[in-house]
């Protein structure tokens, strides 16, 4: 059975279909790596499957719960279903561990010592015991999305929904975002990435998926679709980014 | 063109500005933590709320803000006693104070809430936050920080402003200054010494604002 299910799902702006009848299957454990042009609708799917969008038609159910249903509870959603973004958006007034504490206090409703104690678990599962204490203004762009990262991770989510979390960095620092990423991956944590980067697509992927203009254009497992795209439009896309 | 002062003529008085002056901090004091209540609750309601609310609290910011505060002071204390409403003078200035401060401090704090990055509120609620718990834990806390000078300025002008309130014979220090007035002819002692009462005020207010900033937002 499928942990995200998304079904002939349409979602305009205005007149502007951006995802035209989309379908993906999500088992537990995969790693999905959502490729293609800028325009094409993948954060878009992304933030249908956490609910940050509604869409027009078709369905997404997300570990058993129908996110645009009319009695849907986006809050139970989204404590299995966690987002990284682009832009980090750590909270700047919190240090690191308070960061991460936030959500485990407001909405679970844990102690600050059991918050504190699964913060310390989360920051050094990334690599930042060291830096619970600091403020985001004090972190580099890495550790600042690695605190990110370590902030949904609190939560215990099923799925991670990551949209394109290295975009935003400095060359030098996307390998150590993506080194977190994999241990994740490697764990079993299912994880559906909007990405550029394609080796890491083809090498920590499970399932690659090719958006173009609102549709799931060409899909299979990575390194097959790498080697051989069968559409002139990945073709294209694959010589452009490679 | 010698004039000599004669501030001894004050002395007897010292127990009415004294009163005065103690009226008119509280006065200060209440219609900002009021008023500041009341304008985090209108920003809220601008940004967060539903429309039929926000539309609402726009009318109200809009009257405020386009209409003299001494017409304000004197519909409350001399206009809402036609609809039976009749309030003492005291009552009445806390009250205008209040509903000024409320509306300023309303567009004040809105504009805070809408500087906060909208990525912020997005992962606010990608962690199972609700609205709410977003705005009381991320938004409000770096909208405050963003907007504290400004409010605080909006503060001092209220403060000086209360001076109005005498107009309705609210006991105020204005009010104090013109009873002695009055009463020992001295008007340029009297209103040299107010001067400078409310000068010394203004200047201690933005320095205890100042401090508390440091104090409330000490961290980054
Ligand atoms: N909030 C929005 N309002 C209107 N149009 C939007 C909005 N968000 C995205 N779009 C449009 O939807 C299309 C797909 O955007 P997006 O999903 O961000 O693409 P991608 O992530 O693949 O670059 C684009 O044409 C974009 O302009
Ligand atoms: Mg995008």
């Amino acid at each position: 059975m499928s942990l995200v299910s998304i079904r002939d799902v349409r979602k305009s702006f205005g007149s502007n279909e951006v995802l035209k009848g989309v379908s993906l299957d999500i088992a537990k454990g995969d790693v999905v790596a959502i490729i293609g042009r800028s325009g094409s609708g993948k954060s878009t799917l992304l933030r249908c499957i956490n609910g940050l969008e509604t869409y027009q038609s078709g369905s997404i159910v997300a570990d058993g719960i129908e996110v645009a249903g009319a009695n849907t509870n986006l809050r139970e959603l989204r404590r299995h279903v966690g987002m990284v973004f682009q832009q980090f958006n750590l909270f700047p007034h919190l240090t690191a561990a308070e960061n991460v504490m936030l959500a485990p206090t407001v909405v679970n409703k844990v102690s600050k010592a059991e918050a504190r104690a699964t913060a310390a678990e989360v920051l050094a599962k990334v690599g930042l015991s060291e830096k619970m204490d600091a403020y985001p203004s004090e972190l580099s762009g890495g550790q600042q999305q690695r605190v990110a990262i370590a902030r949904s991770l609190a939560m215990r989510p099923k799925v991670l929904l990551c949209d394109e979390i290295t975009s935003a960095l400095d060359p030098e620092l996307v390998n150590e975002v993506l080194r977190v990423v994999e241990q994740l991956a490697r764990e079993g944590m299912t994880l559906i990435l909007v990405t550029h980067e394609m080796r890491f697509a083809r090498d920590v992927g499970t399932k690659l998926v090719f958006m173009h203009h609102g549709k799931v254009h060409e899909e299979g497992v990575p390194k097959e679709v790498f080697a051989a795209p069968r559409t002139p439009e990945l073709q294209q896309f694959v010589g452009q980014v490679s | 063109m010698s004039y000599k002062l004669q501030f001894a003529e004050l002395l007897p008085y010292w127990n009415v500005l004294l009163y005065g002056l103690v009226f008119t901090i509280v006065l200060t004091i209440v219609s900002t933590v009021v008023g500041i209540a009341v304008g985090t609750a209108g920003a809220a309601a601008r940004t967060f709320g539903p429309g039929w609310l926000g539309r609402i609290v726009a009318v109200y910011v809009e009257l405020i803000r386009n209409t003299p505060f001494i017409v304000q002071l004197f519909f409350i204390f001399f206009g809402l006693p036609a609809l039976g409403l009749k309030l003492s003078e005291t009552t009445a200035a806390f009250l205008a104070m209040v509903i000024n401060l409320g509306a300023y401090s309303t567009e004040i704090i809105r504009a805070g809430i809408e500087a906060v990055p909208k990525g912020h509120i997005e992962a606010g609620l990608s962690l199972a936050m609700s609205k709410w718990e977003v705005l009381r834990h991320i938004v409000l806390n770096q909208a405050f920080r963003k907007i504290y000078p400004a409010l605080s300025s909006q503060i001092i002008i209220v403060m000086l402003g209360s001076a109005v309130v005498s107009q309705i014979s609210a006991e105020d220090l204005t009010y104090a200054a013109n009873y002695v007035a009055s009463r020992n002819f001295r008007n340029f002692e009297v209103y040299l010494l107010v001067a400078l009462a409310y000068l010394l005020l203004a200047m201690l207010t933005r320095s205890l604002l100042r401090a508390l900033g440091r104090v409330i937002f000490k961290a980054r």
